[in-house]
């Protein structure tokens, strides 16, 4: 909200510098966003002197004029008819914008170069005559900026006003502030009501029939009103906190909302069927133009201010276009309401409205602030549009929520804030803020609420209030004691981060891609229809399309990031990326959230340098990085079998593995499918592994079991089998192990060939399989005959040829 | 004849100098050869009277091991000099690709908040970041219709599952399942309708909680004003101004000094000098009375901050669109 220092200064007689203003207005909880000169543009706005006027040559009614800004001389092109020679007038000089918007810019005009634009008090801003150029008293100096000149500068706060001081909404409410903190009184605008005749209950009548939206409706009217333009400190009040001015009468309901926080409605009374106010919900469909023109489709439900017959105003949002103030007006009927928030709320969203009434009611204004905005803007209205009161005033009136009466302990109090404020100190400290307060006990305070403070309902508020007054600053700092007993952090958390630790050390960089993917990413992944990472939770106001659905694999994440950095020419990544996915198990509950772990390596294995060749990274480079990881988390025994062909979709079958682990499928590591890849317009090969942490979580050791070194030496023997190409070698390696010979430490696969000498279809495989006793030196016949045996088992069962 | 000390700092120079084995082997002789300086010496000590004799003929035994030991060390220098010399390598070059990759630097002030508060003693805890309407605002007496709600723009699921707007909603499903003393803290993605030069749809959050007997708005000053000095610098100016946050009653904003212009008012700051660090608060009494919390025993404070925001200002980046394009060229500088 922005408010003016001036208009501030008329009910809070404050005297301090913007700054000092600003920094205690935000640390009272009214927080300035931004403080500005409103006159800054006068800056570049100059007295100039005019020292000739000679007609325009090209134009009869233009005049060249001649004028000093002290230092300088400068030719304007000027129509006004006053401009005379010697006269001191403003000069907006090249480069000023003024507030109508217009900038200054050196041109030619009708072929005369013109330097700046002498200005009338209107185009400036400062005052309403338009007839001619603003005339400057004699006694300035030519060449002074108009704001030091004129000594006009007046402050302009943008208030960050939070949701629950709706009473800060107006001047009066900010002057309430400003005047308790910096130790004043406010003074609140005396009301005389003028002379009135007639009697308003035999002119129109007001209706509730919703008094659970509407508690209270309060009407006047004034007549035989004249419709015109305000007058000048009217419209500059208004400007100045960013409001446009209109006519008179709007101008002064929107005056009168701005200065205290009641917002007010003014109906063209002879435009009413049958003269009179009916209060009611809308009937479903029920079509209705608002004053901004738009035809709204009314909700049942929908509070409606309406006349005998038909709608006539969206109560508390927006007026009808129906009832407008036109120049015509000479009858007004001046509305102030108190309309339930949450009913406001309702409608104003419902309708995609936001007015500054709605803004207002929503919040809550002051139930019984009513009557004196309605007479406050009465009074402003027979006096500004020369009009005439009708006697009395129709006020319907229901059940008014009643301010809260309060019992607050001191004790609790001090306690809540850690301070030692006394009793009476805390009574001043809320009674200059306008509560009402009297002593119930040695530590009780009974306090009344204002009824403008409808965020006050239990005694914890009250002592924010304290809390504040006293400022934020003066409470003493503290510390809570430390307990002892202390949790150990979750395994799941220690764990995710010791993946992003071994995988950063193995050279991966960690990612973070949205939570929200395109809704075709399993179409793009080509993932079966029954695959569980089809279902997918929708978002139902998503910002943008590819931003629909939760993901369900971290995987589209990853590849949008390869295409993007493939777009920089960074072609050589290693990525990984800890998150979560979410599989859907229906709109109406929380889906199931897992966390995973995802990497990728695209393009060269390492950088090229002087003794490393440029070569594209592989399946092998990959598989030994997930190694990597899973040996990091010390989960031993993990195993890379083929993908069944019909269960691959985005990585290529025959390149794919899943990753188990003591019979747990983990995840997949696989080569991107070219498809895929074509998909996600990714020019390069890419491999990639996603793995369930959750289902690793298990496999992870919860302490490290110390094995005693070995006392004897260790024999090597290898063998070489020549088997079926299409036997995973890993085979041949679990078997040796699942033999379970106690001699056996260690079996490796050191050599795979393929292509001649051995037979097509075949390929030869050589372990070499260490040999150990914990308990002596094993003599070479044992070794052998072991070996043999190992070996000959190993031919049997995999119908191996042993080489010639 | 010279003295036995002259020698022996005559013979230690030459040694020392000396740059071939050859060169050393012929101070060693010049010395200690048959017809070597030292022997001569030697022989002399025949001919002093008999009572100087012994200590004589100590002194100079002990230079000629000297001399020896001299020319051994120097052959054995020289040798090492030699030993490299033909097959030097160009040290100069770049070593074999070892590069580390890089954690994600929302990860890294992530895990630094976490540390910090662990270190005082608050545990760790996450919750989903789909939730209920109910923990995520009704819990934390952010009722239906109410205008709070329109302080976060909230993405739907449906008309009760939202994608949670805060992190807050750990606050009552941690409370719900244990009684006082509470002392966590719950990092975490949230996500926000919202997205500009200054907001992405989803961000990190880092909330806390401490919920015991007699715990006071001063401890929530001076916890957090703790935490404000570690995460940024000891120094730093740290103000404590009224605020709103439907679940803490008294609510405080957190500001820290601005630490691009040290208050002097700069773009970051919008020339307030002042920049927004953390929200917090007591936690309001509704909140712990819809947990069943004895309000009249317990109060506790809460706060939440935002991650993002913090490394901006810690690393000075400009964009916080950044942090998930996952460009990386930017990840690689953290």
């Amino acid at each position: 909200m922005k408010i003016s220092l001036s208009w501030l200064q008329a009910y809070a007689p404050v005297e301090m510098e913007v700054d000092r203003l600003a920094h205690l207005l935000t640390m009272a909880g009214l927080e300035v966003e931004a403080a500005e000169d409103r006159f800054a543009y006068l800056d570049r706005v100059r007295v100039a002197k005019i020292v000739a006027v000679a007609p325009h040559p090209n134009a009869d009614k233009l005049k060249l004029c001649k004028v000093d800004t002290g230092d300088q001389a400068h030719q304007v092109v000027c129509g006004a008819p006053n401009a005379s020679e010697g006269m001191l007038v403003p000069l907006a000089v090249v480069g000023c914008e003024l507030p109508t918007g217009m900038v200054i810019e050196k041109g030619t005009i009708r072929g005369e170069i013109s330097e700046g634009m002498l200005c009338s008090a209107a185009e400036l801003a400062l005052g309403s005559d338009r007839s001619g150029l603003m005339v400057l008293e004699d006694s300035l100096t030519p060449g002074t900026p108009l704001n030091k000149a004129l000594d006009l500068t007046d402050a302009v706060f943008e208030i960050g006003l939070t949701p629950n001081r709706p009473d800060c909404l107006s001047v009066i409410g900010v002057a309430r502030e400003v005047a308790a903190f910096s130790g004043t009184t406010i003074k609140r605008p005396e009301i005389e009501l003028p002379k009135a005749h007639g009697r308003i209950e035999e002119m129109t009548s007001v209706t509730i029939e919703s008094p659970d939206h509407c508690p209270r409706y309060a009407a006047r009217i004034v007549e035989g009103i004249e419709v015109g333009p305000s007058p000048f400190w009217l419209q500059d009040r208004l400007l100045s906190v960013g409001l446009r001015p209109i006519n008179n009468i709007v101008d002064i309901t929107n005056f009168v909302m701005m200065e205290t926080g009641q917002p007010l409605h003014a109906f063209d009374f002879d435009q009413l069927a049958e003269r009179r106010i009916v209060v009611r919900t809308a009937g479903a469909g029920e079509p209705f133009t608002t004053l901004d023109g738009k035809e709204r489709k009314l909700e049942a439900d929908m509070l409606m201010i309406c006349d005998g017959k038909k709608p006539v105003a969206v109560g508390g949002v927006m007026g009808g276009l129906n009832s407008e103030i036109e120049p015509e007006t000479t009858r007004v009927l001046i509305e102030s309401a108190y309309f339930n928030p949450t009913s406001i709320r309702k409608t104003a969203k419902r309708l995609g409205i936001s007015s500054d009434a709605s803004h207002r009611f929503e919040r809550g204004v002051d139930p019984h602030g009513t009557r004196y905005a309605l007479d406050r803007a009465t009074q402003l209205v027979v006096e500004l549009g020369k009009g005439k009161m009708v006697a009395g005033c129709v006020d319907a009136l229901w059940d008014l929520p009643q301010p809260p009466v309060l019992d607050l302990s001191v004790a609790a109090t001090n306690r809540l804030l850690g301070t030692a404020v006394d009793q009476a100190e805390m009574a001043r400290l809320l009674t200059e803020i306008e509560f009402q307060v009297t002593t119930k006990s040695d530590d009780v305070l009974t306090v009344e609420t204002p009824s403008f403070r409808v965020d006050v309902s239990r005694p914890q508020d009250l002592m924010e209030e304290v809390a504040r007054r006293l400022g934020y600053d003066n409470i003493p700092v503290t510390f809570p004691a430390l307990p002892a007993a202390i949790q150990p952090p979750p395994k799941l958390l220690i764990q995710r981060q010791r993946m992003r630790d071994l995988l950063t050390g193995m050279g991966f960089s960690e990612t973070i891609n949205y939570s929200f993917v395109h809704a075709d990413s399993c179409h793009r992944l080509q993932l079966p229809e029954k695959d569980t990472r089809c279902r997918q939770l929708a978002i139902l106001n998503p910002l943008s399309e590819d931003q629909t659905v939760m993901r369900t694999s971290l995987i589209p994440g990853l590849l949008e990031s390869m295409r993007r950095n493939l777009a920089h020419q960074s072609r050589n990544l290693k990525m990984y990326e800890v998150g979560k996915i979410f599989i859907s198990r229906g709109s109406d509950q929380q889906p199931e959230e897992r966390d995973m772990v995802a990497g990728l390596w695209t393009g060269d294995r390492a950088d090229h340098l002087w003794q490393t060749k440029s070569e594209p990274c592989d399946f092998y480079d990959l598989k030994g990085a997930v190694e990597g990881l899973l040996a990091g988390l010390q989960i031993e025994a993990a195993r890379f079998t083929g993908l069944e062909v019909e269960r691959c979709a985005y990585t290529q079958p025959g390149a794919t593995a899943k990753i188990v682990v003591n019979d747990t499928e983990v995840g997949i590591i696989g080569q991107l499918h070219p498809k895929v890849s074509a998909t996600y317009d990714l020019k390069q090969e890419a491999f990639i592994f996603e793995m369930d942490t959750e289902r690793l979580l298990p496999h992870i050791p919860e302490a490290v079991q110390f094995q005693p070194l070995p006392k004897y030496p260790a024999t090597a023997r290898d063998a070489t089998l020549i088997v079926d190409q299409t036997l995973e070698a890993t085979e041949l390696l679990t078997m040796v192990e699942q033999l379970n010979e106690t001699l056996v430490e260690e079996v490796r696969l050191f050599d795979v060939f393929q292509g001649a000498p051995i037979a097509e279809g075949h390929k030869s495989v050589s372990l070499r399989i260490i040999y150990r006793s914990a308990d002596q030196t094993l003599e070479d016949d044992v070794v052998n005959s072991l070996h043999k045996g190992i070996t000959g088992r190993l031919v049997d069962h995999f119908k191996a040829g042993l080489p010639t | 004849m010279e003295s036995i000390d002259q020698i022996r700092a005559a013979a230690l120079k030459e040694i020392e100098t000396a740059t071939t084995p050859e060169a050393v082997q012929e101070t060693n002789t010049k010395y200690l050869g048959r017809k070597g300086l030292m022997t001569q010496s030697l022989r002399a000590i025949a001919q002093l009277p008999v009572e100087e004799r012994p200590a004589a003929g100590k002194h100079a035994n002990q230079v000629k091991q000297v001399i020896e030991a001299a020319c051994t060390e120097a052959l054995a220098r020289i040798e090492a000099i030699g030993a490299g010399q033909g097959v030097g390598i160009d040290v100069s070059l770049p070593g074999r690709n070892a590069a580390p990759g890089s954690l994600h630097p929302i990860t890294r002030i992530n895990n630094q908040i976490c540390d910090i508060f662990s270190r005082m003693g608050f545990e760790v805890v996450e919750g989903p970041e789909v939730e209920s309407d109910y923990y995520n605002f009704e819990a934390l007496n952010i009722p239906k219709d109410h205008p709070a709600r329109d302080m976060q723009d909230t993405f739907y699921v449906s008309d009760d599952i939202v994608l949670r707007t805060h992190t807050s909603p750990t606050q009552p499903r941690v409370m719900e399942k244990r009684e006082p003393p509470v002392r966590i803290i719950a990092p975490g993605k949230v996500y926000r309708c919202d997205s500009d030069l200054t907001h992405t749809p989803m961000f990190h959050q880092v909330e806390g909680l401490l919920v015991d007997d007699n715990i006071s708005f001063g401890d929530l000053k001076g916890t957090l004003t703790s935490f404000v000095h570690q995460m940024f610098d000891p120094q730093i100016k740290v103000r404590f101004r009224p605020s709103f946050f439907p679940f803490t009653e008294p609510s405080a904003e957190v500001d820290i000094l601005c630490v691009i212009c040290r208050g002097k008012g700069c773009r970051v700051c919008s020339q307030t000098g002042w920049l927004e660090i953390l929200g917090s608060g007591m936690v309001h009494p509704a909140v712990l009375e819809n947990v069943g919390y004895d309000t009249g025993r317990y109060t506790g404070f809460a706060f939440g901050m935002g991650v993002e925001r913090i490394a901006m200002l810690k690393y000075g980046i400009d964009d916080i669109r950044r942090y998930f394009e996952n460009d990386i060229r930017f990840l690689k500088q953290f």
